[in-house]
């Protein structure tokens, strides 16, 4: 095929497979920016595929072609419920955040295939009646060189993702609520005698990451797999983590990591359109993305960059 | 004088934490314009109170009245409401963010939620010049001194227009210009009508700059004196409730061989900037040798190098003769060298494990603790019951965990554990933090024990007083070096503040003798504002000729 | 303060009320869904204890998960969460495999021994990574081990389509591989219950023997609870790292040659990651770490994860629910905090927290 078809297929099979990371990325980034490591989220993208699955086969026949973005506010919304548990466990209960992030991960795929097996009978959902698909993203797809590359043939919540994460960068930075939200998790005791309610603030923080984590597995669940199964999520969640350390706890950075980490999964699927690629056994290029993660972790990541209350319980000084 | 109004009273003020009484009956009334100390020993009930004040905490029984009129201060926005605001001591600052977002942080300047950053410092700066307080408001903290954080500190409170300040512990952290400075401070504030309260245990700071003084010991108010008319020992005595020594009872050393040389030592810090710069020190058998500074001029890494924690980018250090440098922590401690660290929690004791584990933390792997890679743990409990005999160390059993203990019990097991195995040098870095009158006596008296037996002490720590007073010789570190080495006898705590703060010994000297001649010439003229107590002056002289 | 006898009591309820509680979320979850949960423990608890073979199952997973679970829990006691138990048990159940097949006519104890010790190698390796990551980089070993999880996966599926075999199943192993002894399987009706069972409880003793009575052991707990500290006393912070992962990966290992070996005697392509790593998680978190408790709870997860399979047909109810209502056990051991806070009111001794100055 011609250059330009392939830097499509590149471009747009990335974009795919990063969608989900983008979205559960910057999830991470708002709860851990809050204090609070939310190792659950892999959990929460299975609730949020479950969900939009569900959503996704219930409701065609009433949105039609807008169905898999509402999916998505279901994923989200089931998140958020989720998150609570954590949030609850970790704020309030004190419990240490990875044995709660890792309950969640337990409980989640069980729960998800149990409720599967009450409405549907089988362990996975089938195929769902209608998913994303490929997207012409509209004008931009007109520019010369560039518009068939980047905005053709393209997934559309990837671009969804990188719009959230520009908004959510200037959340983070440029607004108080943002201010607030980092002081809690670089200095909660500070915060807490200049009057923020911390509480508050971490559970903004995991219910946010609740929320956008949710969409990522409904991505997941509607523009990759195309069903919903105990397979739909299968370490996303924590490739999307990775993105998140890589990205520095800064939503952009989390972003292109994202994008990156999307990069790495679609070769096992496209690489055997692309010169050289095509020549390595398939099991290089499924293991590619986790080995990737580690050399990065390892090489990377300055720990100091993280928030510097992360993963500690606050205590409210009464 | 007329009656002044009283800006805060806190009347039968009770605090209880489940049995514990931290606050027990406590009455406090605080005059508009004036600067009221509150005075205890550590653990006494200053800070729970302050908490009580600044809204933290919510007490158990009392009133409290602001201006007069009856408050319940129930959250940290209520006290700031009521125009009470705290200077913490340890600094409540977020450290990535600027001296701008810290001041504004929680009442930001803003359009619509999105923070106007410009408008912030503008704002900031507009306030730090009307008091006075220098800072850079696009400044990180991390970035920008000790002293500067304080200010921003400050800066915080006057930003939420508080007319009451609550100081806590301020001066820990400085030299003894800063806290001159910090001084000037508090007087141009008082000025200005605010008024405040500066919880200290420090006796001579309250002697300058207190006119009031409230003690509390043991969670009770015990009285509340006027500071021009009562000395400091009578102070102290009611601090501690009984008759208490400055000075620590020694006879003079008798120093023979060096136990420690250090040559040309080098170490680097965690960022990759020298922090000793290639300094040269002895200490002999037979001696105290303290080292004085500010926190963070190298102390801290100079006993981290020795102790082998951490790397030695040059020069040598010698242990009984042996070369130790560079040498991991259990060659050094086997070569003949106890350690009583600076961080008590990170480095002393594993909090969770019991005491009696952590008594043999050096030894277990050595007969009698242990043979053939097997503990021996009636052998461990033997050694840690005789050692807590010995050293009155106060806990329930040998069983229980390092961390059930009290702080000077800790400190009190930790000594034990060091003093036992008979080092040929013990390393007491700030040996009494945080501790009571009683512990800090108890733990001198022992090290000056180690000297008197022949053994050599390296003592650091930040309170100049206890450099002072029981070591043989001092040295100053500043920036990285050994700006000088005196004797203790011969050398003032003014000598030393300028030492500390980077003044070579013989301007030292010379400053310190210029001052007595014009503090005698001006104060026959009469009209400068010197106070001379104990033999100590301040730079007000200067200021008074330029007004 | 807690006296000692106090929280010795507390070790005791908190897994006990936080299984009650466990199932009662259990039991609300299916009320809500109009199953009866009553039927469904019955059928669960009552279809194994009232059958031999499957008692005998039970205990077979519960071996297993006995070698997971005492893994997680040293390496958790050494300061880590090595989430990889699950990828450590797969090399090691390959490397046992692979031994096996390669070796059939050795001598039954040789065979045995060298393939247990190449699974043991295996894991340990497979989870040194991970340890020596941490150690020399400082890198955060739960997303390391997590991505070894699933590097470990593919690898493992693609060793037995290339390497082992041609399918997606290896061959069965040889009789002299084989862990089964002769008196329990008829015991149990033909269970597949094996000498795993014997090997867990000598590891059991030998972990209690390692952590409490030896001097290797005391190190690894000092690094894990003070590095600092640990380092002046003058511990290597490294080295123990990497000794309790290379031990957590180890008997990890050894848990995937058992189930190999003992369970189905071959190897074959999985689509997931073995639940068994997971539920070790679980274990070691229920019986707080001590090897004791662990070994009771892993024959508790046993009998959870053999019953589930009598929901179905018997009370109508999917089997995934015993899995949730282990993951509602191991919150309530997480959040165990209000447990204690409700006993320690229930004693009516107010709590003394620290007073302040």
């Amino acid at each position: 095929m011609n250059i330009v078809s392939l830097l499509q297929l590149i471009v747009s099979s990335s974009l795919v497979y990063a969608a989900p990371l983008i979205f559960t990325a910057l999830g991470g980034t708002f709860s851990e920016r809050s204090g609070v490591v939310n190792i659950g989220l892999e959990g929460i993208m299975v609730m949020g595929a479950f969900m939009s699955a569900i959503f996704n086969l219930m409701f065609y026949s009433t949105f039609g072609a807008m169905t898999p973005w509402l999916g998505l506010l279901a994923g989200g919304l089931i998140g958020i419920l989720f998150s609570l548990i954590h949030a609850v466990a970790t704020i309030n209960l004190r419990a240490d955040h990875i044995v709660s992030g890792t309950v969640i991960n337990l409980a989640a795929p069980a729960l998800a295939v149990f409720l599967t097996r009450a409405i549907y009978g089988a362990a996975q959902t089938g195929p769902l009646a209608r998913s994303f698909g490929f997207a012409d993203i509209f004008l931009l797809e007109k520019i010369p060189v560039i518009g068939p590359i980047f905005f053709q043939n393209t997934s559309g919540p990837a671009y969804l993702g990188i719009l959230t994460a520009v908004i959510a960068w200037v959340v983070l930075f440029k607004t108080r609520f943002g201010l607030r939200l980092r002081s809690v998790g670089e200095h909660p005791h500070a915060a807490e005698t200049l009057g923020i309610n911390v509480y508050l603030m971490k559970y903004a923080g995991v219910m946010i990451s609740g929320f956008l984590g949710g969409i990522g597995g409904a991505i997941q669940a509607q523009a990759i797999h195309n069903e919903f199964g105990i397979l739909t999520v299968a370490g996303q969640g924590f490739i999307a983590m990775a993105a998140m350390i890589f990205g520095k706890w800064n939503p952009l950075g989390a972003m292109a990591a994202a994008i990156f980490f999307g990069f790495a999964q679609s070769l096992a699927r496209i690489g055997n359109y692309i010169p050289i690629i095509q020549d390595i056994p398939g099991v290089w290029l499924q293991v590619l993305p986790y080995l990737l993660t580690i050399i990065i972790l390892v090489g990377v990541v300055g720990r100091s960059v993280a928030p510097k209350d992360l993963g500690n319980t606050f205590v409210k000084s009464k | 004088m007329a009656q002044a109004e009283k800006v805060i009273e806190m009347k039968g003020i009770t605090k209880k934490f489940g049995e514990f009484k931290a606050n027990d009956n406590i009455h406090l009334n605080v005059r508009k314009g004036e600067i009221h100390a509150l005075l205890g020993e550590n653990g006494a009930g200053k800070s729970t109170l302050m908490n009580i004040l600044s809204g933290l905490l919510e007490p158990t029984s009392g009133e409290i009245y602001v201006n007069g009129k009856e408050e319940k201060i129930d959250s940290p926005e209520k006290a700031n409401q009521l125009g009470i605001g705290m200077v913490h001591q340890h600094f409540m600052l977020v450290d990535k963010f600027t001296v701008a977002e810290n001041i504004m942080l929680g009442k930001e300047k803003h359009t619509y939620g999105f923070m106007d950053d410009q408008g912030a410092e503008k704002d900031v700066k507009e306030l730090s010049e009307r008091y006075g307080l220098t800072v850079d408001p696009s400044a990180r903290i991390e970035d920008i001194s000790v002293g500067m954080q304080q200010r921003a500190e400050i800066l915080k409170t006057l930003f939420r227009g508080a007319d009451i300040l609550i100081f806590d512990e301020p001066t820990g952290v400085l030299t003894p210009q800063e806290i001159d400075e910090l001084m000037d401070i508090m007087k141009k504030l008082t000025d200005e009508g605010k008024s405040i309260i500066l919880i200290t245990h420090k006796l001579d700071e309250i002697k300058k700059v207190a006119d009031r003084c409230t003690v509390i010991r043991r969670g009770k108010s015990i009285d509340t004196v006027d500071v021009k008319e009562t000395s400091q020992q009578e102070l102290a005595d009611m601090m501690v409730g009984r008759s208490v020594s400055f000075k620590v009872d020694k006879e003079a050393s008798k120093p023979q061989g060096p136990v420690l040389e250090i040559k040309n030592l080098t170490v680097k810090e965690s960022r990759g900037l020298e922090a000793v710069k290639g300094i040269d020190l002895d200490v002999k058998a037979g001696e105290v040798l303290g080292i004085a500074g500010v926190d963070g001029n190298g102390q801290s890494e100079l006993i981290q190098a020795i102790t082998g924690l951490t790397k030695v980018e040059s020069g040598t250090i010698k242990l009984a003769g042996q070369d130790i440098t560079g040498k991991k922590p259990r060659q050094i401690t086997e070569t003949g060298l106890g350690h009583i660290p600076e961080d008590r929690h990170r480095h002393g004791l594993v909090l969770p494990m019991k005491l009696e584990e952590n008594m043999s933390l050096q030894q277990y792997y050595q007969e009698p603790f242990s043979k053939n890679g097997f503990l021996k743990h009636n052998k461990i409990k033997e050694y840690a019951k005789k050692l807590i005999k010995e050293f009155d160390v106060r806990t329930q059993s040998e069983e229980s965990t390092a961390a059930s203990l009290s702080g000077g019990n800790q400190q009190k097991a930790i000594i034990a554990r060091e003093i036992s195995r008979d080092p040929a040098l013990l390393i007491a870095a700030q040996p009494t933090r945080g501790l009571d009158v009683g512990a800090i006596e108890y733990i001198h008296k022992r090290l000056i024990e180690q000297r008197d037996n022949g053994k050599a002490v390296l003592l650091m720590s930040y309170e100049l007083d206890e450099v002072m007073n029981v070591s043989d010789r001092i040295a100053v570190m500043y920036d990285g070096k050994i700006i000088a080495i005196v004797n203790a006898d011969e050398t003032t705590e003014n000598e030393l503040g300028l030492l500390m703060a980077g003044v070579p010994l013989e301007k030292a000297k010379q400053e310190l003798a210029n001052k007595d001649m014009k503090a005698r010439t001006a104060g026959a003229a009469g009209n400068t504002e010197t106070a001379v107590e104990d033999g100590k002056e301040r730079e007000t002289v200067a200021n008074d000729e330029s007004k | 303060m807690q006296t000692t006898n106090q929280s010795r009591l507390n070790a005791l309820l908190i897994p006990t009320l936080s299984i009650l509680l466990g199932f009662i979320f259990g039991a609300l979850l299916m009320l809500l869904f109009g199953y009866n949960p009553i039927d469904a423990y019955e059928a669960m608890l009552m279809g194994v204890f009232n059958s031999p073979y499957f008692m005998g199952e039970a205990m077979r997973q519960a071996t297993v998960l006995t070698f997971t679970g005492l893994g997680f829990a040293i390496a958790f006691k050494a300061g880590f969460f090595n989430i990889g138990i699950a990828g450590q048990l797969l090399a090691g159940w390959v490397a046992a495999i692979w031994v096996a097949l390669s070796f059939p006519d050795l001598p039954r104890i040789v065979l045995l021994t060298l393939s247990i010790g190449a699974a043991i190698i295996a894991g340990a390796v497979w989870a040194g990574i991970a340890g020596a990551l941490r150690a020399y980089f400082g890198t955060s070993e739960v997303i390391v081990t997590i991505m070894l999880n699933y590097t470990a996966l593919h690898l493992t599926n693609y060793i037995i389509r290339n390497v082992l075999t041609t399918g997606n199943t290896t061959d069965r192993v040889g009789e002299n591989a084989d862990l089964s002894v002769g008196w329990l399987t008829e015991l149990t009706q033909g269970s597949r219950i094996n000498m795993g069972l014997f090997i867990a409880i000598i590891v059991v003793i030998l972990y209690w023997v390692f952590m409490t009575q030896m001097t290797a052991g005391f190190e690894v707990r000092a690094v894990g609870l003070n590095p600092d500290a640990s380092t002046y006393a003058g511990m290597s912070a490294e080295r123990n790292i990497i000794l309790s992962m290379l031990i957590s990966g180890g008997l990890a290992g050894l848990g995937g040659a058992v189930h190999g070996l003992g369970t189905f005697g071959n190897l074959f392509t999985q689509s997931g990651l073995p639940s068994l790593g997971f539920n070790g998680i679980a274990v070691a978190l229920l019986g707080l770490g001590n090897p004791i408790g662990i070994f009771f709870s892993s024959i508790l997860f046993g009998v959870l994860d053999v019953g589930a399979g009598f929901m179905p047909n018997r009370a109508g109810v999917p089997d995934e629910m015993a899995d949730i209502v282990i993951a509602a056990i191991i919150f309530f051991v997480g959040a165990n905090y209000i447990i204690r806070v409700a006993l320690d009111k229930m004693r009516s001794s107010k709590t003394a927290e620290k007073g302040g100055e």
